[in-house]
């Protein structure tokens, strides 16, 4: 379990607590939190579930893997902190975790 | 009295309906009818994720509870709907409980073909389509057994690459003269048939299967003339658009329901569809129905829409995906015969790309473990963008800045 915290693009907070072994994106979806579409259900094939990762928190995830490397890429407004929320499994290590939503997954 | 939508069908694009009607500001009821015991789940991990059992049925679920709650949806669950009746606007349920209903949108998807040859009640045999199917499948997946797959198309070969991983003893059946022949282009088919055989799956191509044989249960599979002993089968032989209800109060029906591109309106007004089971005009402007989650999510969308009286024109560029093993087949758009392919990249290297041109644009991209090829194809489909096989197939310009 990780307490994680989703900001909208609009500034609203979501403080969620997700079962070790999910992804940080079905914490989302599950709980209602707006703003991660995640069309494709976590397969890493849809890049709808775009996040931006808290500078604080950027290297105490896993690294990313060159599927979601490649798909990020082509996400609107990609930065250097971005992820799919798919393909971040939570750990209790991530308890604190805070990703922020882009404006639009499309 | 408030208006009263009811959405027959909770799959994907059922949930989707409900989502899309309340983000566009419908106020009235909604009831969701299904006939399985579950609220909306996801298909697509049945015959991955969840079949070895790296993903519990509790994440399978598209929503959450809270979110048929919030959304002010009743939930009908286990029961199918069994009529229309058009002229009163009702519908009949399988309890004989009627619901009256404003707009009705047709999520009815669709159910596995079944397979009819000698032997095909034997216990043993397995399809896939639901929870169930899977729950089934799995109590008998195991290291030892001996698996029949007839059908080289997605389901088989996704279950194939599972019982590999596990240890089980796997041959697949398939009529036609290459895998997923449907689905894909020659170059992928040949390139699974390798990866699959390397795998150790065993592949019986341009073999269907004769009968099934056993006495109480299933022990052999007749195929080519031989008997293949077989402990468990599972076939996936395609599917079936549910089209009964439609078809029995008067919709037409063509091999799925029959809607037109303004947003899946079937010719009643008050009738909607959407998903696997329409036959709907596509963006190239024939009639064709498509099996794939997102079909089943962008017609709900826009099925929604249209219910609120806002109708537009369908012309989403299918997407479609395929795991097994460590790789991932990414597809968008819909290839033809005749286009010109290019291949981009080197199969060997387990990551490349194969491009179908039409009248010099890509109609279709066919992506293994190349996301840019998939993502950007995608795009250029959806914009018609014409572009130079050459340069398509020149691996020294990136994907990015390739049109």
């Amino acid at each position: 379990m990780a307490k994680i915290k989703y900001i909208e693009h609009n500034g609203k907070e979501h403080e969620i607590d997700v079962p070790s072994g999910w992804s940080v994106m079905e914490g989302a979806v599950k709980n209602l939190v707006p703003g991660i579409d995640a069309d494709c259900g976590g397969a890493c094939a849809c890049a709808t579930c775009h996040v931006f990762v808290d500078e604080a928190w950027l290297a105490k995830l896993p690294k990313k893997e060159d599927m979601e490397e490649t798909m990020l890429d082509f996400a609107p407004d990609m930065a250097a902190n971005s992820r799919l929320s798919c393909q971040i499994k939570v750990t209790p290590e991530l308890d604190g975790l805070v990703v922020r939503m882009p404006k639009s997954q499309h | 009295m408030p208006e009263h939508f009811v959405i027959i069908g909770a799959g994907q694009s059922g949930a989707q309906a409900v989502a899309t009607l309340r983000a566009e500001g419908f106020e009235g009821d909604i009831t969701l009818v299904g006939d399985e015991p579950y609220a909306p789940y996801q298909r697509p991990p049945l015959s991955k994720a969840y079949l070895m059992g790296t993903m519990e049925r509790d994440r399978l679920f598209l929503k959450p509870d809270a979110f048929y709650k919030d959304a002010r949806c009743k939930l009908i669950l286990s029961l199918a709907a069994t009529a229309i009746d058009r002229g009163t606007k009702r519908v009949t349920l399988a309890d004989g409980q009627t619901l009256a209903y404003d707009k009705l949108l047709l999520a009815t998807g669709s159910r596995v073909r079944k397979i009819r040859c000698p032997g095909a009640d034997l216990p043993g045999i397995h399809y896939l389509r639901g929870i169930a199917d899977v729950d089934a499948l799995r109590a008998v997946f195991e290291q030892g057994k001996k698996l029949a797959i007839v059908g080289g198309g997605y389901i088989g070969l996704e279950v194939a690459a599972v019982a590999a991983k596990r240890g089980i003893d796997v041959t697949v059946f398939e009529a036609m003269d290459r895998l997923m022949a449907r689905a894909v282009s020659v170059p992928i088919s040949d390139f699974y048939e390798k990866v699959h055989r390397a795998a150790g799956v065993k592949l019986v191509l341009n073999t269907g299967v004769e009968a099934f044989e056993g006495s109480g249960r299933l022990q052999a599979v007749r195929a080519g003339g031989k008997s293949h002993p077989a402990d468990v089968a599972l076939v996936g032989i395609g599917i079936v658009p549910n089209v009964e209800l439609a078809k029995e109060s008067g919709l037409g029906c063509d091999d799925g329901i029959v809607v037109n591109d303004r947003s899946d309106v079937t010719g009643d007004p008050s009738i909607f569809a959407a998903g696997d089971c329409t036959r709907h005009i596509g963006r190239e402007g024939t009639a064709l129905r498509l099996e794939c989650v997102q079909n089943a999510i962008d017609q709900a969308k826009h099925a929604a829409v249209a219910m609120l009286g806002k109708p537009s024109v369908y012309k989403e560029v299918p997407w479609f995906w395929s795991d097994q093993y460590d790789l991932k087949l990414q597809i968008a758009g819909l290839a033809r015969p005749t286009d010109r392919l290019v291949i981009r990249g080197n199969p060997e290297a387990r990551k490349f790309a194969v491009f179908h041109l039409r009248e010099g644009a890509i109609a279709a991209v066919e992506a293994i473990n190349a996301a840019p090829e998939y993502l950007v194809g995608r795009k250029l489909i959806g914009e018609g963008t014409k572009i130079a096989p050459e340069r398509l197939a020149d691996v020294s310009i990136p994907m990015k800045t390739i049109a």
